[in-house]
């Protein structure tokens, strides 16, 4: 990890100089204990305050869309797929952003280790190598990190950006035979009824804070169909069936651009599992157009585009 | 059929591109052919035009049922409309049946001017197969009645 802080730092030290870039979004040190921030880096002297570990979760491809300057970005995989989605929709030129691709062994969820801990609070904690140091009053553990991963990353099959202009470090190997989709088969195995009182059940609890969205890279809409008001399509109340129609609605504007990052299951204060939504949508796509987001910068999104031999079993 | 009120008729929203499917319509009134009286028409300039806020906005405000219907693949009055439409359509189908929305209330079809008794035939099948599953109550926003509240 050192090692790849060090080259990160020089990276980054290097773009600045060299004026290539006039910012450097990438990640530092937190105030909680496993938290990191997004860091925004324009002089050389303060590169040192950029880090990289696994508890680098935040997803800065949030940060790219709209910007005037030439920024060089922190990528993991899933980050750098983001930064190519939105380069394929506009919403950035290819050449204000550089891409720095890190190798990801996954991210460390926050929230399995709270659940562990229960009601223990977590003063200190420091990731060394596979192991997860958490201390507290009266406690300190050693955790492995694996058994803490993000549900995402444990499937994850593009821990190295497809999509790169620099490389920190070396590559890391694929997880090639994992199945992505485990989570929606056993939903889609489901009777009707039981899928719908199971959706009602998770999206009751949602209070309509709309974090998920605003840490989205994709949600960049000016004005989002759940504020718009003439015409109001749909309530912001906490009707059951207004907070089922944000999801439903949120899930088909990221189809075929979603590529499951995980940082709106990972946001949410009432930990809904966001998941099962976005990965059902992955699979219609593929499925359907055999389309995996994020993997090339000119490639519009499937559902902006359409091929006349689609199938179209569905229609009467 | 579980609690249905007796006599209860579904009420099903067709949404009918203009240069084809209201055309349709048109031609299976004019040919008198018979067809439940279930359905509302909205025409629509095309079938791209749909929105699928359209059809979930309906199945929100109760509508038993959802019919789009549009020119055939190759014969869209704006070349390309209904083949965009389709992916939409096949993304928001597949999704409202994974959360548990009965597949049956949101159907899609292409008719085409010509087709009089086609148009007959989707919408009868549309309207027995709503019947079958009873009035909708999934998605459906629950208003608030004053003649309710007054007993608490
Ligand atoms: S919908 Fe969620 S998982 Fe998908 S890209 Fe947006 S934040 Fe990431
Ligand atoms: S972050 Fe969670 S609670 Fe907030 S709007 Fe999204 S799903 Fe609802
Ligand atoms: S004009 Fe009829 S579907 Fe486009």
């Amino acid at each position: 990890m050192e090692k790849l802080e060090k080259s990160l730092r020089e990276i980054a030290e290097k773009l600045l100089s060299e004026k290539k870039v006039d910012l450097i979004i990438g990640y530092e040190r937190g105030t909680r204990p496993l938290r990191t921030t997004p860091c925004f880096v324009n002089k050389t002297e303060d590169v040192q305050k950029l880090i990289w570990d696994s508890s680098c979760d935040n997803n800065l491809a949030k940060y790219v869309v709209d910007r005037k300057e030439k920024v060089g970005v922190v990528a993991k995989g899933c980050d750098a797929r983001l930064i190519a989605v939105c380069i394929a929709e506009n919403q950035v030129p290819k050449e204000n952003v550089i891409i720095i691709g890190v190798p990801c062994l996954g991210v460390v969820d926050r929230k399995k280790v709270e659940s562990k801990l229960e009601e223990k609070e977590i003063l200190e904690a420091t990731i060394e190598g596979e192991k997860i140091k958490v201390k507290g009053e009266e406690f300190e553990l050693l955790l492995a990190k694996n058994d803490f991963l993000c549900d995402s990353c444990l499937t994850c099959k593009h821990r190295n950006p497809p999509i790169q202009d620099v490389l920190v470090g070396e590559e890391v190997p694929e997880l090639t035979e994992v199945n992505e989709f485990t989570e929606v088969e056993n939903l889609e195995a489901m009777a009707a009824e039981e899928r719908w009182n199971h959706f009602n059940g998770e999206l009751s609890k949602c209070i309509r804070c709309y974090a998920c969205r605003s840490v989205c890279p994709l949600c960049y809409c000016k004005t989002c169909f759940v504020d718009q008001s003439i015409p109001t399509w749909f309530g912001k109340t906490n009707d059951l069936s207004d907070t089922m129609i944000y999801h439903i609605v949120r899930a088909l504007h990221v189809a075929g651009r979603c590529v499951d990052c995980g940082a709106c299951s990972r946001v949410c204060p009432v930990n809904i599992n966001l998941r099962e939504l976005m990965k059902k949508i992955e699979k219609i796509v593929k499925e359907r157009y055999n389309f995996k987001a994020g993997l090339s910068l000119e490639e519009a999104p499937p559902l902006g585009d359409f091929k006349s031999e689609d199938p179209q079993e569905f229609i009467k | 059929m579980k609690n249905v009120e007796k006599g209860w008729e579904p009420r099903i929203l067709a949404f009918l591109c203009n240069w084809c499917s209201y055309a349709g319509a048109d031609l299976t009134g004019i040919s008198r052919i018979q067809y439940p009286p279930n359905v509302r028409i909205v025409r629509v300039p095309c079938s791209g035009r749909v929105n699928p806020y359209y059809i979930i906005k309906a199945l929100q405000c109760g509508w038993d049922g959802v019919l789009v219907s549009g020119c055939h693949p190759g014969d869209c009055h704006y070349i390309s409309g209904n083949l965009v439409a389709r992916r939409r359509f096949a993304v928001l189908k597949d999704l409202l049946e994974y959360v548990g929305i009965e597949p049956a209330r949101v159907n899609f079809s292409w008719v085409s001017a010509a087709e009089g008794g086609k148009f007959a035939s989707v919408v009868t099948e549309v309207v027995n197969e709503v019947k079958a599953l009873g009035p909708a109550k999934r998605l459906v926003k629950v208003r608030i009645e004053w003649k309710n509240l007054k007993n608490r």
